[in-house]
């Protein structure tokens, strides 16, 4: 059973077409990261998946209509990591994980010490310094990117979209960050759909990479079938790289002097 | 190593935003002290020791002499207790309407009167007036009625304009939206205020806002509105807190954002359109009290409803004793005073906002 199924699922911004037809299937309890340069719609797909962006198309969450659920049964099964979240800078970091909790608390919304601690063991798991009683307005960017993956893990879904997790984490944070979420993920059981700039992190923790551009799939598979030299060259414009590794491809870019090789 | 890190935080883990127990006592220990002020000071002295006495006699099986003639019986009855306690409830009431309104439009400046309300009562109070209908006394005068339906219909209005625009951002089209009806309302309460210039003085005491009383008729009229429009935000507070990280963020939370913002607004407005109609204008109750409860209590909702509503009822009851005070036996207008505190208070404000 897919946990993820997107058919030709299409979105209109006004007149431009950012997403032309995408055809997706994310295995349960798999990890599925999409790339693609600036403006292919990755974003756009992942908040598509979540319902928090009006789609053309069938999006099916374990085999149901996205649309049957209501937005409390569709934050039980999906939580996305926004790639811009809003930090209410006054909000303490406690109270700002424990917002996860939402979809799980009864009509008068009281957090019991289960959620309490659900909250607690996710700011643990992703190691976020908070020993005085900080705000999130005193937070440092990595720190607050942590805190935001805190807040999705606590939410307790099935189904985890991070639109591009690493952003803001130096390489360290960025391998531990992807590490946590790999041992949450077989740990748990979680499904995970990633965006990601990195191709070569994006090949390493991901069991199958999506290629998108101008919103439409042009290239799926292991990170060997996607991340190779004549796709990423074509697709980024870019002058890369491929050097196989044990780890996987790494795609690094090399600066190639009074050529005209990018096209 | 990340192990005993863990551990070692483990102690400091802290619980999340809670109302502490001793808060509430403070508040409404509060409330209580300037509720027994509002009743002992005025322009008849009565001694604290034979209000508090007479007070207690009127609770069930308690017998007390307070040794007040009947005469000053009836200033404690029927002109004190009335009127302090319209100021616990217009005062609870605009506190946290705008503690509401400052959480559902995610902007610390916003006010109860951020949609139209006050320029509704406006419009609606000048008319009664000027038409000769009323005289702003009473439970079924023309002036509170016309300035509550007054109040509704721009709130109504605002609402009508923000949902059918269909910009990207309902907030900010509902926030537009206000600004254009009070506009509108605004200048035709002018106009029709300036073409009977001989009553400019009772609608300017209106726009200034008054606790005047008869008895206990506006108390009557105004506490079913405020107590359920109170209770509804306060069922409603946890959610507020997850407006904080906006609409698609809350959304994705498991939160009916439109339902959410719909009855908290409804609710705001409605009790707010209630207590303008008897009170008139009151400024900056719903910009002081909550934020003075943010930077004093916390972020949380769930510490700044229920704190509001008792410091909110206690700061106008306050308020109102400097208007009948400072000037005696004239009073002053309730909203000078609230202006007068409230003014260099939103200059605090706007320097610490980043917190909030």
């Amino acid at each position: 059973m897919e946990a993820i199924s997107c058919r030709s699922l299409r979105v209109n911004f006004g007149s431009t077409e950012v997403l032309r037809g995408i055809d997706l299937e994310v295995p349960k309890g798999g990890w599925t990261t999409v790339v693609g340069p600036n403006g292919s719609g990755k974003t756009t797909l992942l908040r598509s998946i979540a319902g928090i962006q009006a789609s053309q198309g069938v999006i099916q969450i374990d085999g149901h209509s996205l649309g049957a659920f209501n937005r409390r049964e569709v934050a039980k099964q999906i939580a996305i990591v926004p790639q811009q979240p809003v930090i209410p800078d006054g909000m303490r970091i406690i109270d700002y994980v424990l917002l996860g909790r939402t979809s799980h608390l009864g009509f008068f919304g009281i957090e019991k010490k289960s959620d309490i601690e659900i909250a607690q063991s996710a700011l643990e798991e992703l190691d976020v310094n908070f020993s005085e009683s900080r705000t999130m307005g005193t937070l440092s960017g990595g720190e607050r990117q942590r805190v935001v993956v805190a807040r999705a893990l606590t939410q307790g879904s099935p189904i985890l979209l991070l639109d591009e997790p690493t952003t803001s984490l130096d390489i360290g944070h960025q391998q531990e960050m992807l590490e946590v979420v790999d041992e949450l993920r077989s740990r748990l059981g979680l499904t995970v759909l990633a965006t990601m700039h990195d191709l070569t992190l994006a090949g390493q923790y991901a069991e199958s990479l999506i290629l998108i551009e101008q919103g439409q799939v042009v290239a799926s598979g292991s990170a060997q079938e996607v991340l190779t030299e004549d796709l990423i060259t074509h697709h980024y414009r870019a002058s890369i790289k491929v050097i196989e590794d044990d780890s996987g491809p790494i795609v690094t870019p090399v600066r190639r002097k009074n050529s005209n090789s990018l096209e | 190593m990340r192990a005993s890190r863990n551990k070692d935080k483990e102690e400091k883990l802290e619980a999340p935003a809670k109302l502490k127990a001793w808060w509430l006592v403070l508040a409404a220990t509060t409330a209580v002290v300037a509720v027994g002020l509002g009743l002992t000071l005025g322009p008849a002295s009565l001694g604290v020791r034979e209000v508090l006495l007479e007070v207690l006699d009127r609770l069930p099986f308690v017998d007390y002499d307070s040794g007040l003639s009947e005469r000053e019986q009836a200033i404690v009855w029927e002109i004190r207790l009335p009127r302090v306690v319209l100021g616990l409830l217009v005062g609870s009431m605009l506190a946290t309407a705008g503690a509401s309104y400052q959480g559902v439009f995610r902007n610390p400046l916003a006010d109860p009167y951020l949609l139209g309300v006050a320029a509704g009562a406006g419009f609606g109070a000048t008319v009664a007036i000027v038409s000769d209908l009323g005289d702003g006394i009473g439970t079924f005068d023309a002036v509170p009625m016309l300035a509550f339906g007054g109040a509704l219909v721009a709130v109504s209005l605002t609402y009508l304009v923000g949902f059918s625009a269909r910009r990207s951002d309902p907030v900010t089209s509902l926030v537009l939206a206000g600004v254009a009806v009070a506009s509108f309302f605004t200048a035709i309460q002018t106009f029709v205020q300036q073409r009977d210039s001989e009553t400019i003085r009772q609608v300017y005491f209106f726009v200034l806002g008054q606790l005047r009383t008869a008895g206990w008729d506006e108390v009557i009229l105004v506490s079913p509105y405020v107590g359920g429009c109170l209770f509804i935000l306060l069922l409603l507070r946890r959610r507020l807190d997850v407006l904080a990280v906006g609409d698609e963020e809350a959304g994705s939370l498991g939160i009916d954002v439109r339902l959410v913002r719909l009855v908290s607004v409804l609710a705001a407005s409605l009790g707010t359109a209630a207590v303008v109609a008897v009170s008139g204008l009151i400024g900056f109750v719903g910009i002081i009290v909550p934020h003075t409860i943010r930077l004093i209590f916390g972020f949380s909702y769930r510490i700044i409803l229920p704190l509001t509503i008792l410091f909110g009822g206690a700061f106008l009851v306050g308020a109102d004793l400097v208007a009948r005070l400072v000037l005696e036996p004239a009073e002053i207008p309730i909203g000078v005073v609230t202006a007068f505190m409230g003014a260099p208070f939103f200059v605090l404000v706007l320097r610490t906002s980043r917190k909030l």
